[in-house]
């Protein structure tokens, strides 16, 4: 490998504090395949400040070379400041393939690259392939998640957003060995953004739960929260709703699955009471095993899913909560 | 502030057959995260004093959603329209905005929604912010401050964050930043009179390139739809008294139950 390279596939790593997302392990995965397809080789660019160590781990993870940019004013993100620096690095490397995570973060700093560099941007895609032409496929949903629009790319390098959870992560590997560039991040202007501290933290993480179990209209009061509470905790869940009762007050914003709220894939999803409008459907199609309770059996929600009950949530979950602990209490005890 | 006109979400029907979305299958109606954007806008003016201009890019019908902002509060609306700034992606559009909000002349913040309901990709704000080189803060829930100069707004990654923005400056706003109104009878009459002002791409030629409208400035293209398939769905329902101990046994086949 020589120290200087042209035409990779190029991987933003995100990190918070120095803990890089889980969605750019996943996107190193995506980019080893598609670099390999291509013939070029994968790299990573990563910006803060002390995270010389996180570097390597994104070389453990499939990089052949990582842009270090490691300095003070890097500290907070600056979405202007990154934009700079990431600008910057694609005219001198002229990546083929620019990958960034499809998180708030993501989505907001990668138009602004896209937009400086005039090149063509792809948000939120759920898959990538190469066709047998060399040229990728970006496939993403629009329309509320109606339809997928696959996309392709005339300009370089095609960028792209890619939503977390849809690729698979490789296997941390501290056998590879890989380049780490250090790199100077230039001088730091002044942008008109000054980061006063986090407000508040969200009370719930649904995007990496690995169960949900989720109400919506179907459930009469505040209170019956509680029932799905219980059976999400037996599940090894966390609590989810629709949008509508988010809209009457009954919990934080932070529960809400949904096109407005939050984008899930768990390994189960449990939607009671839940119709199934396209926009509760855009934040929970994605989920690997789909469970229905609902009293309607005409509800959209029977058509996503894996298996379905169709009846009073309010005899179905009691009962489901009772079998549950019938079968923990029977694990426990022996 | 910038608003889009979306078909109505719930109505739209989408031909599995040709994978082609049928637009005048459903009403149309202003980009419901686009009222929020509008109502943080009227009521930064109500607050400060200043002008509120509405500026949308599409087919001569999206009058009707200026015509709608001007109802809520908007004094001055814009329609970019002209078969030369069609079949624009996420590039284009933003940088076509961006050119007319150029020919505009001085501004202090541009207003967006967060995302649209069709295009769903939430670019076209930070694009133009880019365009326009002010920085910009996505997500907005909150607008806590405003003075001549700056702007404090929080700003929901999961997370919240507050930031302190110099003006001029761009946000995009989540649906839980306000409530919009509802326009009287008396607003939606005197807009129905109200001048909705047409621009065409030759009105915007001294102020950026043309060649970077429209399908020319684009860079992505769409080359096929889908209908998602729920194909791998097992599709499996349970009904009557057994059917809770079913669940459990399929929940078990799964491993979700020891």
């Amino acid at each position: 490998m020589s120290t200087s390279a042209k035409g990779g596939v190029l991987v933003y790593a995100e990190h918070e504090n120095g803990v890089i997302h889980p969605v750019s392990f996943e996107l190193l995965g995506k980019g080893r395949e598609i670099a390999d397809r291509l013939g070029v080789e994968l790299w990573s660019v990563l910006l803060g400040h002390r995270v010389k160590r996180q570097a390597e781990e994104l070389v453990y993870y499939g990089a052949d070379r990582v842009f270090l940019y490691d300095h003070p004013t890097l500290e907070v993100f600056d979405v202007v400041r990154y934009k700079h620096v990431l600008v910057k690095l694609v005219r001198e490397t002229e990546p083929l393939v620019f990958l960034v995570g499809a998180t708030p973060l993501g989505r907001s700093l990668a138009p602004r690259v896209a937009a400086a560099l005039n090149t063509g941007l792809t948000a939120d895609c759920i898959d990538l392939q190469v066709d047998k032409d060399g040229e990728l496929i970006q496939i993403r949903p629009a329309f509320t998640g109606n339809i997928l629009a696959h996309i392709k790319t005339r300009s370089r390098p095609i960028m792209a957003t890619v939503r977390y959870r849809v690729m698979k992560a490789p296997k941390r590997d501290t056998s590879r060995r890989g380049v780490v560039v250090e790199k100077r991040p230039g001088e730091a202007l002044e942008t008109g953004l000054r980061f006063l501290g986090k407000v508040s933290a969200r009370r719930v993480n649904l995007a990496d739960a690995d169960v949900i179990v989720a109400g919506g209209r179907g459930l009469k009061r505040k209170e019956d929260l509680k029932l799905l509470e219980e059976l999400a905790s037996l599940l090894g869940g966390v609590l989810g709703v629709s949008r509508p009762l988010v809209d009457e007050g009954w919990i934080s914003k932070d529960y809400q699955v949904g096109f407005s709220g939050n984008t899930v894939k768990p390994r189960l999803y449990v939607a009671c009471g839940i119709s199934g409008s396209p926009q509760h459907l855009a934040g929970m199609r994605g989920s690997d095993v789909i469970v229905a309770i609902n009293i309607d059996p005409s509800a959209p929600i029977f058509r996503v899913a894996d298996y379905g009950v169709v009846g009073d949530l309010y005899e179905v979950v009691p009962k489901l909560i009772e079998a549950l602990k019938r079968i923990k209490g029977g694990s426990v005890d022996g | 502030m910038l608003i889009k006109q979306v078909p109505d979400i719930e109505k739209v029907r989408f031909d599995v057959e040709t994978g082609r979305v049928d637009r005048s299958s459903a009403p149309a109606e202003t980009n419901p995260f686009d009222l929020n954007a509008l109502e943080t806008a009227v009521r930064l003016k109500e607050k400060l004093g200043g002008r509120v201009t509405v500026i949308s890019m599409g087919p001569p019908q999206a009058e009707s959603s200026l015509r709608d902002a001007l109802a809520r509060g908007a004094d001055r609306a814009i329609l970019l329209t002209d078969k030369r700034f069609a079949g624009a992606d996420t590039l284009a559009t933003s940088y076509t905005l961006a050119t007319a909000i150029r020919k505009l002349g001085s501004f202090d913040l541009i207003v967006c929604g967060e995302k649209t309901v069709d295009g769903d990709t939430g670019q076209v704000g930070p694009e133009v912010a880019e365009h326009l080189g002010i920085p910009h803060v996505a997500y907005v829930c909150e607008v806590r401050e405003v003075s001549e100069d700056r702007i404090l707004v929080v700003s929901d990654m999961g997370d919240k964050y507050l930031f302190e923005v110099t003006l001029p400056a761009l946000i995009t706003v989540t649906k839980d930043i306000n409530t919009p109104r509802i326009p009287t009878l008396r607003d939606v009459l005197k807009a129905r009179r109200a001048k909705v002002e047409v621009w065409d791409a030759d009105s915007l030629a001294g102020y950026g390139e043309t060649c970077r409208f429209g399908l020319q400035g684009s860079m992505t293209l769409v080359t096929r739809i889908t209908i998602p398939s729920e194909e791998g769905r097992r599709g499996i329902i349970f009904r009557g008294e057994d059917a809770v101990e079913r669940l459990i046994e399929a929940l078990r086949k799964e491993g979700f139950i020891p």
